[in-house]
């Protein structure tokens, strides 16, 4: 594989200098070229297909829906996103939407101060700080969770989402301190200073000096802790029952019934990473800074 | 006290060059230094609170006899919850699941996701298409794909798989059952699955910020493709290809998701995440799914170790 992908690199150098100066590299046959983009393209398809897949079987009837071998031109059927809306996904998409939606302002809201006081004004010991943040992230939520559920058990918060919001706030925190701490410290801080020395007002050096080079920061937190959020599993199952149940936890008491289901569990599989998907999709490069921790600008 | 305040005078610059500082001054730096801190304070307390805590009462109750399932019978334990966790099978068999989940998802990951990112790198025809197909993965649910992988493609009777094996070799293609047979290798490839994107990600984007004027001026001077990948481009991908290990190793560590779904930790797939929830939430043995959290920590520690030395020694490089 990787010696494929070494030859990408050539590949690439062939088009890069075709319009340049004579370079051995002309030597080289084209067809090396067009044998890289096929592959491209094949190994994109690959990943891509089992999602592509998942849509497919979604809108066939069960019966199609499990043919062996497979019918790629079985009819389009609804039945199986029938079943999925029958069975009651709003309130655990809603309370998806609500969780992940304002855990994520309370992140943001929290984390940009003390991201401020890490760069901007830095605290004495700030980059221990920083660490310190980033070594709660390696604390696994397993070893934590019965002493949370003991504890919600006795305030009756147990089913509560508010107790979900509030844990996805703190399991986001260290990543939404990273980044924006990594965003606010290229906030040209002699521009502060100037804009302060020019009498400019708080809000006209927010907007226009601190604003450019943070919103991008923001999106991407924002983006990347909805995602998780809105993804998290263990938390849900163990401390939700039925009021405030999440999506996913939906998602994995989809498939008790026996009989056929594949088209609904597509169907339902579907409809519940839809959010991610468009977000995702939407906000590819924001999704990158997002993923790295600000370390890819 | 004195000597903390000479600390933040030093820190200052402003007031370092001024020499000796006036008691006034002095006061003035202390409120500044507190100042400072109050942004910081809500986040940080806020988390300490949330995860210190939680991890206190787990060491505390690591020490207990405690069964839900049996209230009368509480009461101080000593280690003999952590020698169970280290005598039983099962929980040995978890640490030893953890592991090989953890190194193959995010090693295997890691190799195609940089010969990915290489492939993705060169200009050519529908480039943003095949980006955007590459990222789906990782954007689809972790529980939902779990589900898309266990029964739409690995079921025996009417998965992908089979399908596309009873569509090329006809009526009498085996059909193996691709779960039951290879429970770990199941799972791995799922993950795999939804961890090459990220890693592509990442390193597409390193390969990206690559200086191109200097590989084009070692290519002038007649350096080898392999020598420029070699001496130019790993070295200079070494710190996205750290952080990306770095960053799988959290996540997939914790891996509950996949586990849960695909094989419910049967026949030893069961995770140390997995393995902790069983004990706790099925089996209601609260101390022992409490020492079995401790060990997890205190192996996670070990590995967090070296982990934030590297990510200390990407932090410096990149100079913030």
């Amino acid at each position: 594989m990787s010696t494929q992908a070494e030859s990408g690199t050539t590949g690439s150098t062939a088009t890069r200098t075709a319009s340049g100066g004579r370079t051995f590299q002309q030597a080289r046959p084209p067809r090396s070229g067009l044998f890289l983009t096929v592959l491209a393209w094949a190994v994109g398809l690959l990943f891509f297909f089992p999602v592509l897949w998942m849509v497919l079987v979604s809108f066939r009837a069960e019966t199609d829906a499990a043919s062996n071998p497979p019918d790629l031109f079985a009819p389009v059927s609804l039945e199986g996103y029938r079943t999925f809306f029958e069975a009651g996904p709003w309130p655990p998409l809603l309370n998806s939407m609500t969780a992940s939606v304002v855990s994520t302002v309370l992140v943001i809201l929290l984390a940009f101060p003390a991201a401020y006081a890490l760069s901007i004004r830095p605290v004495k010991k700030w980059t221990d700080v920083l660490f310190f943040f980033l070594s709660t992230k390696m604390l696994p939520i397993v070893a934590g969770i019965l002493p949370i559920y003991l504890f919600a058990q006795a305030t009756n918060l147990l089913d509560n989402i508010w107790l979900l919001i509030i844990l996805y706030t703190s399991m986001n925190m260290p990543i939404a301190v990273w980044m924006l701490q990594s965003f606010l410290a290229e906030v040209p801080v002699e521009m502060l200073e100037a804009a302060q020395v020019d009498g400019a007002s708080l809000m006209t050096t927010l907007r226009q000096v601190v604003a450019p080079v943070v919103m991008p920061g923001i999106a991407s937190a924002a983006l990347i802790c909805f995602i998780f959020s809105w993804n998290e599993l263990l938390l849900a199952r163990v401390l939700t029952s039925t009021v405030a149940s999440t999506a996913p936890v939906f998602l994995t008491s989809f498939v008790t019934s026996q009989g056929l289901f594949l088209a609904k569990v597509c169907a339902a599989s579907f409809v519940v990473s839809l959010p991610v998907l468009a977000a995702g999709f939407a906000a590819q490069d924001k999704l990158v800074q997002g993923l790295s921790m600000g370390a890819v600008k | 006290m004195s000597s903390t305040d000479t600390a933040s005078v030093g820190t200052n610059p402003e007031q370092g060059r001024s020499g000796a500082t006036p008691p006034a001054r002095r006061r003035q730096t202390r409120s500044d230094s507190w100042q400072r801190r109050i942004p910081l304070l809500p986040a940080l307390i806020f988390v300490i609170v949330m995860t210190q805590l939680p991890f206190l009462g787990t060491i505390i109750i690591s020490f207990m006899n405690w069964n839900a399932y049996y209230p009368d019978e509480r009461g101080f334990a000593g280690f003999s919850n952590f020698a169970r966790v280290f005598t039983d099978v099962n929980a040995r068999s978890a640490v030893f699941v953890t592991i090989l989940i953890t190194v193959a998802t995010v090693l295997i990951s890691l190799l195609l996701g940089l010969a990915i990112a290489l492939l993705l790198d060169r200009k050519f025809r529908g480039q943003g298409i095949v980006r955007t197909m590459m990222i789906a993965p990782f954007l689809v649910v972790p529980v939902a794909a779990a589900l898309l992988w266990k029964h739409a493609l690995y079921n025996p009777e009417y998965g992908l798989f089979n399908g596309l094996l009873t569509l090329v070799l006809g009526e009498n293609a085996p059909q193996p059952d691709w779960v039951g047979t290879m429970p770990l290798p199941a799972l791995i490839a799922a993950l795999v699955w939804q961890w090459t994107p990220f890693m592509m990600l990442i390193l597409l984007a390193g390969l990206q910020s690559r200086p191109l004027d200097v590989v084009e001026a070692a290519r002038i001077d007649g350096a080898s493709e392999f020598r420029i990948f070699t001496s130019m481009t790993l070295p200079h991908l070494r710190q996205y290809i750290e952080l990306s290990t770095l960053l799988g190793t959290i996540y997939v560590v914790q891996n509950f998701d996949h586990v849960f779904t695909i094989t419910a930790g049967a026949t030893g797939t069961a995770n140390l995440p997995y393995f902790i929830y069983q004990t706790f939430y099925t089996a209601q043995d609260y101390g022992r799914a409490s020492a079995a959290g401790v060990v997890t920590v205190l192996g996670t520690l070990i590995v967090a170790m070296f982990a934030l030395r590297t990510a200390f020694a990407i932090f410096k490089e990149e100079g913030r």
